[in-house]
Formats: structure tokens, C-alpha cells, sequence
């Protein structure tokens, strides 16, 4: 109830204005949106480059946080990014459960990315990236990321 | 000292509660620096069978002479512990709330919040207040003074951020950070973090970046009865969780909690075993059921291995080889002998390991066994089955025992019920027919400890400890053999056989005894070597 009426809300907004870089691609349901964002700046990793982000909402949104991954597609790599998986999910305390605040939205959450990716000079996986996709069957949410390196 | 150790060195009304400073305590020389030691203020002989809890008062009967020798005096494998209920916990928490409001001058709510952040040390707590109020306030989102009454609020061109909703008359709820949100979305906000997240002592402002903590008053304010219950369990649980030396009984729905004076740090020495009121024998270091004589660390790496091993490990000797390339674990699934690897596509014959090239087109038979490729390729498989099968016979007999206690205890269930019988036909009572049910729990007991001597043995490096620790192991198992086989005797005989019975029952805890003082008493000189590192 709380989560529809939200989105729904969220949605008009973002069709009269979006911030350059952030493009809606489908919000067919009030469960799963398919986001594009581009790096703006001319930083080399991310030129030329857009990339997809799944949003997955629960009941509870946006009490809880949705959960965000990076999904890959022809056309649509997984960025480059010390904090990213190679298999799209995000280290993120954004969209951590103690870092996350229900006054966040759809829109904060794909500029915070971009922000996220902006400030980025390191073409680097989390380490551990071998493994944690190999044996991760967590889904994102449930998983317990330390983040210990907010400078990134 | 260090500073963890306050708790059990303060002052006042706690040390009535957590230890009975004149009589009770003792200081004890560890290798690395002081520990206090806690004796078990009671010692009630409990049993659990079926569920239910049987009290038996000492000396009501024959069979608790070799519970009570081990209860009267320490052995070097027990440690001291103290087991406290709900309401006790609760009770100490709430005389440390008074107390230290006290000092501070400040409201129950607000330093129930500040000894929570404080992780419920007292003295850091009440120097650093002392020293520096506000930062202190404001660290533990309390910012400036917390007295006002929370209140609801209705006000004008008020749009909330969560919900986004902006009707005229919107009701509306914020704390002193003046993050304000209509009152539906903070309400639905703290029963997610209660319910649904678990959370009590550190739930902050849903404001973005805000870490003002919320506080029980306007918690109290905002949510249902109900919620309110279980905020305050979670509230006592925090308070065990923050504290070094308590801990929870992990058995299903008990609610006692542990407090035992051994640090993380003494866990390669010591492998700390307490015995909850609820009849649970637990490890303290690590939560997990009594695992003596490994420690903690040892055990923790086992169970991964066994995880990681055994479902493979048993069709891996079976079915599946090594690529003699890669190394990856390639399964037969058909009959013919030409293998291609899926990872590095090098083809080879499964019977001899040997370069398929070398094989011509005799696909269908191998008759190249003695093909250098091949032996060579057989050794290093060999030396690969060489280390499963060490695995395999720790892991069997860790199985084994398993295995045996739950049928051993599956036996003991049966003949309970044909003893009731026995009992009415023999006019034996109810106490002269228990000693079936200490021998059952000796046989538990004695398998549990069996079962980890394997995992110990595992990781233990030979030297000249070592053996005597298999001849105990040895004796501990035989003791147990010959036990559980008069578990098996018909129940006519059952009567005569009870001498020898609580004979052999008493053996084998003795045995028991025996080898958990000579593990114990060799871990915390250092004596084992270990081919692992124990963290
Ligand atoms: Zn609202
Ligand atoms: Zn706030
Ligand atoms: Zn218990
Ligand atoms: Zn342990
Ligand atoms: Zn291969
Ligand atoms: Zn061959």
C-alpha cells in the first residue's frame, strides 16, 4: 500500500524531470524497474558507456531499502568499480539496511551511482570478485558487506 | 586489566548479581594476564528426555553417585560459570540504569540509550560524560537535552518525505533532530526495524544521514502494545550481546543466558563448556553444542571442511577423477574411456590416466596401462587420494558417532517405554529403573566427546603426546562399545543386567573424565601440535 502509492509517486515525478544521465527504461509493475545511467564527466572508464540498474521493491518500501544490481545486457557492460561485482551487485551503504533511509528514492539512488562511479579512478573489482560470484547465492540484501572503504 | 574486565571489578549492586564478591570469586593466573573465576551457584541434577524436564533432588536414589562426583569437584576440562534467568538480566540492567542516571542526572530513557551505546560499560561511560557531555549526548544521538514529552503534531505546508503525502491536517512526529515525518510512515518505520529487522537499541531517525538514536519514550509513544513487548526482549538481548562474558543459551526457546569469565583470546587454550539450566551443554567460546576437546577454532574449520567435503568426498572416490591437466574434478557419466576435459579440453583414458593420442584408436579398450603419462598421472592422483582418505577415516568415525548417539538415544526412547511396563510388571519403582536413563546419557555425553576427539585428531601432528591420547580414545570407545551393546539385550534381561549396567555406565564417564583432563591439561600448556594454525 505505502510501497504503490510511493512509487507511483516517484514515477509522475520522474516522467515531468529526470537529471541528465538517468533515464527510466521500464516500470511496467510496482515491483521491478529497469533504470540507464551514464557517467557525465569524460572519465575514461565509463565513456561512451550506459549502464542498466534492476530495482527490486518490497512491500515495505521505501521503509526498506530496494535492492539494486547492475544487470548485463548487449550494450549494457557492468562497470568498472572497486565497490562493484562482476555479477552487478553493489557494495553500496546507501542501499544497506543500517545506511539506508526511507527518504531516499529511485532518482537519489541512480544519482548516488553516478556519483559513485564519477569519483572513480580504479578499473578494479571488490577483492574476492572470483569467489563471491562463483559462490554467492545470497541474494543482495541478505548479504553483510563491510564497509570499510567509504572513500571510494 | 583491561577495560573489558570492569564489569566484573565495579562497585555496587551488580556484584550481587553477577558474582558474590566475598565468597564465590577467585582470581586465577591465565598465560596472558588475570581472569576471574565465577563458581555455578547451584548445582541441580537436570535431565532432559522427551521434552520434559525432570528435577531429581540429590540422593534421592542410586545412579547419581558418579553425576555428583563430577559436579562436586573441578576437573581441569570444566570451567566456572553462572547461569541467569530473564528476570535476573533484566533486573541488573535496570539497576544499572538508576544508578548511572544517577551519577549523570540524567532520565532512565536517556541513559538506558547512553549505556547502550556505551556498550554497557559504565565507568568509560560515566569518565567520558564527566569529561565531555555534549559530545558524549551527541554521540549517542541524543544531541541537547532529551526531557520534553514527545508530542504529535499537525503542521501547516507539512509534506512527508517518506510517503510523499501533503494533505492539510497531516499528523506528524519528530524528535529533537526535527526530521519530521507523518506519523503512518514513522510508525510502519519502527515496527519494520522491531519486527521485522530485530532491532532496538541503536534504531536511528529515518532522516537521511541522521544518527539520532530513536529513544524508548517516544518509542513507548508511537507503537502498539504488542510491539512494545517485543522491543523490550530485544532491548535485554542487546544487553547480553554487548557484554563479553554473558552469552545466550543457544538451545531452541531457552531464554537463560551464560556468563563465564573466558576471553576469545584464551579459546586456543581453553575450550570453555557450560551446562545451562535448561540441561544444554554448550561450547562459550563459540555457541555451538560441548565440542571437548577441540577447541573452538579447530572445530570451526572441520565443520567448513565437512561442508565443503562431504557430499563430494563420497562420490569423488566413486565416480570421479581428476583431469590430469587442470586438476578439475571430472565426473564419468557414460562407458566409453575417452575423456575430454570441459575446462581445458585435454583428452585422456580413464582407465589409465594415460594422453588419449598415445591410446590410437583403440578408443574402446585400454590396454596401454604401464604409458609413462599414465603412471605419472596416477601418482599425483594418488597423492590426491591419499589426503581424501585421511579425511575420510577422521570423517567416518566422526560420522559414526553421530550416527550411533542418535540411535543409541532412539533405543533409550523404546526401552523407556517397555521399562513403564517393567516397572508394573516386576514392582521395580520408577528412580530403581533410571539407571537406564544414565547410562543413555553417558552414552550421549561420551559419543559427543568421541565424535569431536576425530576432528581433533584430524588437525593433531604426531609427537610424543599423541599417544596417549589415542590409547584414551581408544579406551573411551571401547567403554562406549560395550555399553551400547547391552542397550541391544532384550528387556527381561534388563533387571539382572542393572549392576553391570551402572557398572559400565560409570566406567565410561570416568573414561570420559580422563581423557578430557589429559586434552584440556595439554591445550593450555601448549603441549599439541597442530598442522593448522589455531586462531
Ligand atoms: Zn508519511
Ligand atoms: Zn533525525
Ligand atoms: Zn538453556
Ligand atoms: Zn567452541
Ligand atoms: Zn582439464
Ligand atoms: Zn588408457
Amino acid at each position: 500500500m505505502l510501497a504503490s502509492k510511493r512509487l507511483q509517486k516517484e514515477l509522475l515525478k520522474m516522467h515531468a524531470h529526470l537529471p541528465p544521465g538517468i533515464d527510466i527504461v521500464s516500470t511496467d509493475d510496482l515491483k521491478e524497474w529497469l533504470m540507464d545511467i551514464r557517467v557525465l564527466d569524460p572519465n575514461p572508464l565509463y565513456q561512451n558507456e550506459v549502464y542498466r540498474l534492476k530495482f527490486s521493491f518490497s512491500k515495505s518500501y521505501p521503509i526498506e531499502a530496494p535492492e539494486v544490481v547492475f544487470v548485463q545486457d548487449t550494450n549494457r557492460p557492468i562497470p568498472w568499480h572497486p565497490h562493484i561485482y562482476s555479477n552487478g551487485i553493489i557494495c553500496l551503504d546507501l542501499l544497506d539496511r543500517q545506511g539506508w533511509s526511507p527518504v531516499h528514492n529511485v532518482e537519489s539512488i541512480c544519482v548516488s551511482l553516478q556519483s559513485m562511479l564519477t569519483g572513480n579512478t580504479k578499473k578494479e573489482r571488490p577483492p574476492g570478485d572470483d569467489n563471491f560470484v562463483k559462490y554467492n547465492t545470497q541474494r543482495p540484501r541478505d548479504i553483510n558487506f563491510l564497509f570499510h572503504d567509504n572513500s571510494v | 586489566m583491561d577495560s573489558d574486565d570492569e564489569f566484573n571489578s565495579s562497585q555496587g549492586s551488580e556484584d550481587e548479581f553477577m558474582n558474590d564478591q566475598d565468597s564465590d570469586v577467585s582470581i586465577g593466573d591465565a598465560d596472558d594476564g588475570e581472569f576471574l573465576v565465577l563458581r555455578p551457584k547451584k548445582s541441580v541434577n537436570k535431565f532432559r528426555w522427551l521434552d520434559s524436564d525432570i528435577d531429581i533432588d540429590e540422593g534421592d536414589g542410586g545412579f547419581e553417585s558418579q553425576d555428583k562426583d563430577i559436579k562436586s569437584s573441578k576437573h581441569s576440562y570444566e570451567v566456572d560459570f553462572t547461569v541467569y534467568s530473564p528476570e535476573q538480566i533484566q533486573e541488573h540492567q535496570n539497576s544499572q540504569i538508576g544508578e548511572v542516571g544517577n551519577i549523570l542526572g540524567q532520565p532512565p530513557e536517556a541513559t538506558a540509550i547512553l549505556l547502550r551505546h556505551a556498550r554497557w560499560n559504565k565507568e568509560r561511560l560515566i569518565e567520558s560524560y564527566m569529561d565531555r557531555t555534549e559530545e558524549v549526548l551527541e554521540s549517542a544521538g541524543l544531541g541537547e537535552s532529551a526531557s520534553d514529552p514527545p508530542k504529535i503534531e499537525k503542521i501547516k505546508g507539512f509534506a512527508c518525505d517518506i510517503c510523499c503525502e501533503d494533505e492539510p491536517g497531516l499528523e506528524s512526529f519528530a524528535m529533537k533532530c526535527g526530521h519530521r515525518f507523518c506519523v503512518d510512515c514513522y510508525k510502519h518505520y519502527l515496527q519494520t526495524k522491531i519486527k521485522d529487522e530485530g532491532e532496538a537499541a541503536r534504531i536511528r531517525c529515518p532522516g537521511d544521514g541522521c544518527n539520532r538514536i530513536v529513544d524508548s519514550k517516544s518509542l513507548d509513544f508511537l507503537v502498539s502494545d504488542n510491539l512494545k513487548d517485543r522491543y523490550q526482549e530485544l532491548l535485554t538481548r542487546t544487553y547480553v550481546d554487548d557484554k563479553d562474558n554473558l552469552r545466550w543459551c543457544p538451545a531452541p526457546n531457552c531464554e537463560f543466558a551464560v556468563e563465564c569469565g573466558v576471553k576469545d583470546k584464551e579459546l586456543a587454550k581453553i575450550v570453555p563448556t557450560v551446562h545451562c539450566d535448561c540441561g544444554h551443554f554448550f561450547c562459550f567460546g563459540c555457541s555451538l553444542t560441548d565440542h571437548q576437546p577441540a577447541p573452538c577454532s579447530l572445530v570451526k574449520k572441520w565443520l567448513k571442511k565437512c561442508e565443503d567435503d562431504s557430499e563430494t568426498a563420497n562420490w569423488i572416490s566413486a565416480n570421479t577423477k581428476e583431469c590430469p591437466k587442470c586438476h578439475s574434478t571430472i565426473e564419468k557419466n557414460g562407458g566409453c574411456n575417452h575423456m575430454t576435459c570441459r575446462k581445458c579440453r585435454h583428452e585422456f583414458c580413464w582407465m589409465c590416466m594415460g594422453i588419449w593420442s598415445e591410446h590410437g584408436t583403440s578408443w574402446y579398450n585400454c590396454n596401454r596401462f604401464e604409458e609413462k603419462s599414465g603412471s605419472e598421472a596416477r601418482d599425483a592422483q594418488a597423492k590426491s587420494r591419499q589426503s581424501l582418505e585421511r579425511y575420510l577415516h577422521y570423517y567416518n568415525r566422526y560420522a559414526n558417532h553421530e550416527q550411533s548417539a542418535k540411535l543409541d538415544k532412539d533405543i533409550y526412547l523404546k526401552t523407556e517405554k517397555k521399562m513403564s511396563q517393567l516397572q508394573i510388571s516386576t514392582g521395580m519403582s520408577w528412580i530403581e529403573v533410571q539407571f537406564l536413563e544414565s547410562a543413555s546419557q553417558a552414552l550421549q555425553q561420551c559419543r559427543q566427546t568421541l565424535k569431536w576427539t576425530y576432528a581433533f585428531a584430524y588437525y593433531l601432528a604426531r609427537n610424543n603426546q599423541t599417544e596417549i591420547f589415542e590409547d584414551n580414545q581408544k579406551d573411551l570407545e571401547m567403554a562406549v562399545e560395550n555399553l551400547s551393546e547391552m542397550f541391544e539385550k532384550p528387556i527381561d534381561q534388563l533387571e539382572s543386567l542393572k549392576v553391570e549396567m551402572m557398572d559400565k555406565t560409570a566406567y565410561c564417564n570416568k573414561r570420559r573424565i580422563i581423557l578430557l583432563n589429559d586434552t584440556a591439561e595439554n591445550l593450555k600448556s601448549s603441549n599439541w601440535e597442530f598442522n593448522v594454525v589455531l586462531s
